[in-house]
């Protein structure tokens, strides 16, 4: 019990710390850092809130690729010569209000009721019927999938929004920069021994999603983290994005939920109802199509739009 | 005070220290950095209701947790749209401006 009163409190005491480094660091770089390890730190604040699934995410996603994105847009970045600082009057106000946000939030979360109000009774009766041995995973496939499904349409939605940045002329090029190839360095080394162990754990991440922490999300993320690796060693290319088969790709989950959502009307009980037999194979189906897909949109998004004259 | 409303508090000093990062930094990369640095706060109070349900069986409430997972993948998409027209606009600056129409 003492050393889980000890973790606590490194991470109570961490966390803001390291937060408040990546806000006041003057230098962007050493700021991206901190937002890294802030990231993971948060991810072992999830674990100690008993929610596995989430911390899987964010250090993948919130931690990983957001820090991988970051620090190569800053890479890319000429940054200004920074404009004079707002004068100490403005900062201490808007300080005094973030203050009053904070203690606003601290009041609520100090208010809450008691007992806390909760779906887990409900999610653990009907989990049974997914045959699904994760809750987190019964909720985002089955109970709430409405809402996975939103959300991966949002990622299709990102890709487009970025695509649709190409000037004239590149439209349909390879995304991205031309990233030279690393002859050797940490990155060029790790492109290669990583990939065999990160695919082989992703798909794993991705599979054991049903029954224990993981899926589609964290599995998805794992590949795409792979992927980029070894675009930013310079060892693959990202396809080109009038490809047939890329696009197809990245809308494939989505369109074979929204598929399996509409069959719903016709073999169960409405949009997005599983026909009692076939739920399981269902759900894993669909969750393989997802993962596949968050994964190639994950890479698309870091990649970025395309930047050179396609050539015909 | 639960563990629980501890890293409620954590939650809420993360949300007002993003909040003050996304109002006052003047570098568009360091307030897109802060907005994820508020995301995660407000994530963190989601995990707080999430274990405070804690029952039948589960460590937590998996409704908000398979909520926030959603959360934390569009906190990602939002931050790759920002970032991306960040570069876009640099680029946009560097581009030469093309030729006037010819006049009709």
């Amino acid at each position: 019990m003492s050393g889980a009163w000890l973790l606590d409190g490194v991470l109570l005491l961490a966390v803001p710390a390291i937060a408040l480094a990546s806000l006041l660091s003057r230098r962007v770089l050493p700021a991206l850092a901190a937002f890294v390890a802030y990231g993971l730190l948060l991810a072992l604040v999830w674990m100690r809130l008993g929610a596995p699934d989430v911390a899987l995410t964010e250090a993948a996603v919130g931690g990983g690729v957001t820090g991988v994105l970051l620090i190569g847009a800053a890479a890319r970045l000429l940054m200004p010569a920074a404009a004079a600082p707002p004068g100490w009057p403005l900062r201490l106000l808007t300080a005094l209000l973030c203050l009053g946000v904070t203690a606003g939030l601290a009041v609520a979360v100090l208010a809450l009721p008691e007992p806390a109000p909760t779906l887990a009774p409900q999610a653990a009766e009907q989990l049974a019927a997914t045959q699904l041995g994760n809750p987190v995973a019964g909720v985002l496939l089955a109970f709430r999938a409405i809402d996975t499904l939103l959300e991966a349409v949002v990622l299709v939605i990102a890709v487009i929004g970025i695509w649709g940045m190409a000037p004239d002329g590149a439209w349909g090029g390879r995304p991205g920069p031309v990233q030279p190839r690393l002859a050797d360095g940490s990155v060029a080394l790790l492109a290669m021994l990583l990939p065999p162990v990160g695919i082989v754990f992703g798909i794993y991440l991705a599979w054991v999603g049903a029954d224990a922490p993981g899926g589609a999300f964290q599995g998805g993320s794992i590949l795409a983290a792979m992927w980029i690796l070894a675009w930013l060693a310079g060892l693959v290319r990202p396809p080109r994005i009038d490809s047939l088969a890329l696009r197809l790709l990245v809308v494939a989950g989505p369109a074979l939920f929204m598929l399996v959502g509409l069959a719903g009307f016709v073999v169960a009980d409405g949009f997005m109802a599983y026909p009692a037999a076939w739920t399981k194979p269902v759900i894993l189906l669909v969750e393989a199509a997802l993962t596949l897909s968050i994964a190639v949109a994950l890479c698309l998004l870091v990649a970025g739009w395309p930047m050179r004259r396609a050539r015909a | 005070m639960s563990i629980a409303s501890a890293y409620g508090l954590l939650g809420a000093v993360l949300v007002g220290l993003g909040l003050y990062g996304v109002v006052l930094q003047a570098e568009p990369l360091r307030r897109i950095l802060a907005f994820n640095l508020l995301g995660g706060g407000i994530f963190l109070l989601f995990g707080v209701m999430a274990r405070r349900g804690a029952g039948a069986g589960f460590s937590g409430d998996p409704v908000p947790q398979a909520i926030v997972i959603t959360g934390i993948v569009v906190a990602f998409a939002a931050t790759a749209l920002a970032v991306h027209l960040l570069l876009r606009l640099q680029a946009a600056r560097d581009e030469p401006v093309p030729p006037e129409e010819p006049r009709a």
